[in-house]
């Protein structure tokens, strides 16, 4: 490896030593084509003409009734209908120029296999995704969307039938094919060069949302949120204000049934270091390094891990981390339909309910509307 | 002399068994250790179970299942190990496990608890040489053989720093995937093997895939000092089979 992938303790690679060398080819592929203008033409080209950039930045007509000006970054918008299209195209075009044949991935409210499937269809490589039996159930409209596109989607049985038994299932898969095949993984967690890659593939959410909110107010906000599952969407919004000593980033965990129990899939809230999927980084866990299952009404945020990044920002001070339960995020989901004609993901829903908490603390926020929630009326419907 | 130098000095071709502690339940998997070693398995393998083994396929997998629904902790697995060191001196004894198990209770509380179980080594499933500095030290410090994997597409500079931070044998893996049985195994190991051997890289011994005597009498011909059996073993713990038979069969085929 040409860089040691930490966060301060965290991150690192921590997988089968037999996956080393895909690690190392797929570090050297990324940091070369980041200097490499062709590619990233190519990249940026796809990312205005195919995938819809840049997205707007909204300003809340009636959402919130506190003193705050909201703003939401919508990548609720982007083609593929979430902020993972931004990274699943760099992360094929490295597939194709590391001459893989053949993308696997994991993915839990389906967003991600979603645009997996879209960038395989795109690059014609042969792509198979792996998804817990129980988010095939809860999410089977996406389930569909990635058939269409000629992606297999694989339900994965084991465990809790859930995101992490997806990418379990995935890394799996990954030690037997890596000779022809690119793990595509889908946020800023997993062992190094992913973190460091799909962060850098996310960046440019907040590089537009810091120039979009300059535009409009002349300043930058008091805070950024976004929701927080493995990470993706918020480091992708972070990234640009972490200098901005004065922006606070809050990172909006999925608190589920309530932190007081153990139905939720608050990480950086109520888990310790350990290591999961590749990575040091907080993980729910008992005290003996059993790995807990975790719960959202979000397939998106039900995950026990976290990028290690968000350990770091957490350890250090620089971000803040809060819980949303479900049913602040289902009302949250109710309240920007009324009010601003917008059905958003659930996931995003978490870092709304943020907002409209902090609305009558600061001026100016910025909340990442991370996906659309087409996915989730089925399930809201039940719910609401 | 230590029991991993010793057995290799002994045996030409060394046999090792792998079952997971607590498979079905603690009563059993103590018997079945008592099976292997009756059936002449050299060393033992021994994993304890943790909830999301990424390197394991699905009979190992299921055995983890088994084990933790039957709730065994990494504390039970000590005391079985520690039951089994008093009435075994000799044999020698390995850990398979995760990193997050070892640690979950703190990196230092786990090889000490190793150490007093009379484990001879771990091998840590998920810690490639890349992250393996820690934990060979702790391992160390407390008297612990850190193991580490070799495979054939491991470049020979890391292949020398492997032999140079592992101890009491190199774990070397006969294929691509995750454990078990099912797949062809070829051993064009050759280039692997002579930098190991180059390097005084602790003797190689071969795992992943082996589930016939064939695969035993393959490994050794192609230079290794032995062969590790898990899935096929464990198959046979599911299915409530005796195990001693079938390791039997492992074990004559590594005399020549």
């Amino acid at each position: 490896m040409l860089k040691d992938g930490r966060f301060g303790a965290y991150g690192g690679a921590y997988v089968p030593e037999i996956l080393m060398p895909a690690l190392e080819a797929l570090e050297a592929a990324f940091l070369d084509a980041q200097t490499d203008e062709a590619f990233q033409a190519e990249l940026a080209e796809l990312l205005a003409k195919y995938a819809g950039r840049p997205t707007p930045l909204t300003r809340c007509r009636n959402f919130g009734a506190g003193k705050a000006r909201i703003y939401l970054k919508r990548e609720d918008l982007l083609h593929g209908g979430a902020h993972k299209t931004n990274q699943v195209l760099g992360q094929a075009m490295l597939a194709k120029r590391m001459g893989k044949t053949r993308l696997i991935a994991e993915t839990g409210a389906g967003q991600h296999g979603v645009a997996t499937a879209l960038a395989g269809a795109i690059f014609g490589l042969e792509t198979r995704i792996y998804m817990g039996a129980h988010d095939v159930e809860r999410q089977h409209l996406n389930v569909f969307r990635m058939r269409l596109m000629g992606a297999e989607v694989i339900p994965v049985t084991s465990g809790g039938q859930g995101l992490k038994d997806a990418v379990n299932e995935a890394l799996r898969d990954w030690t037997a094919s890596f000779a022809d095949t690119h793990y595509l993984l889908g946020t800023v967690a997993g062992p190094h060069p992913f973190p460091l890659m799909v962060r850098e593939y996310q960046r440019v959410i907040g590089k537009e949302a810091r120039a979009q909110i300059l535009e409009e107010e002349g300043r930058l906000p008091d805070a950024a949120i976004a929701c927080v599952g493995g990470g993706s969407n918020a480091i992708g919004l972070f990234a640009d204000f972490i200098e901005d000593a004065d922006v606070r980033l809050i990172g909006v965990e999925a608190a589920g049934k309530g932190l007081d129990g153990n139905e939720h899939g608050a990480t950086l809230l109520r888990g310790r270091p350990g290591v999961l999927h590749g990575a040091e980084t907080y993980v729910l866990q008992d005290g003996d390094g059993q790995i807990s299952e975790s719960w959202s009404v979000s397939a998106g945020l039900d995950y026990p891990a976290v990028g290690p990044e968000h350990a770091f920002l957490k350890d250090s001070g620089r971000a803040e981390y809060v819980g949303v339960t479900d049913r602040e995020a289902l009302d949250a989901f109710a309240l920007l339909a009324r009010s601003e004609g917008i059905i958003c993901a659930f996931e995003s829903a978490h870092a709304l309910a943020h907002a409209l908490k902090l609305a009558d603390e600061v001026d100016l926020i910025v909340v990442n509307l991370s996906g659309r929630g087409d996915k989730d009326v089925a399930q809201a419907e039940a719910l609401l | 002399m230590k029991r991993c130098a010793a057995m290799f000095a002994r045996e030409p071709g060394v046999f090792g068994a792998f079952v997971m502690l607590g498979d079905p339940d603690l009563a059993t998997s103590a018997a079945i250790l008592e099976q292997l070693v009756a059936g002449g398995a050299d060393m033992l393998e021994l994993g304890i179970p943790f909830s999301d083994p990424v390197a394991d396929g699905p009979v190992i997998q299921a055995a983890a299942e088994r084990a933790l629904r039957a709730g065994t902790t990494p504390d039970d697995c000590f005391a079985l190990l520690a039951a089994f060191r008093a009435r075994h001196a000799d044999t020698p004894v390995g850990i398979l496990t995760y990193a997050n198990l070892v640690l979950g209770g703190g990196r230092d509380h786990f090889y000490r608890r190793a150490a007093a179980a009379g484990v001879d080594n771990v091998l840590v499933a998920d810690v490639p040489l890349f992250e393996a500095a820690p934990y060979a030290a702790a391992a160390r410090a407390h008297g612990v053989d850190p193991v580490l994997i070799a495979a054939a597409n491991t470049p020979p500079e890391r292949l020398r720093e492997i032999a140079a931070l592992g101890g009491s044998y190199t774990y070397c893996v006969a294929r691509a995937g995750v454990t078990g049985t099912g797949e062809t195994v070829r051993f064009e190991h050759a280039g692997m093997l002579a930098a190991l051997r180059a390097a005084g890289a602790p003797p190689p011994v071969f795992g992943f895939g082996i589930s016939q005597p064939d695969h035993v009498r393959a490994a050794l011909a192609a230079g290794a000092a032995g062969a590790i059996s898990g899935s096929a073993i464990v198959a046979r713990v599911a299915a409530g089979q005796p195990v001693a038979d079938f390791v039997a069969a492992m074990k004559a085929a590594t005399i020549p």
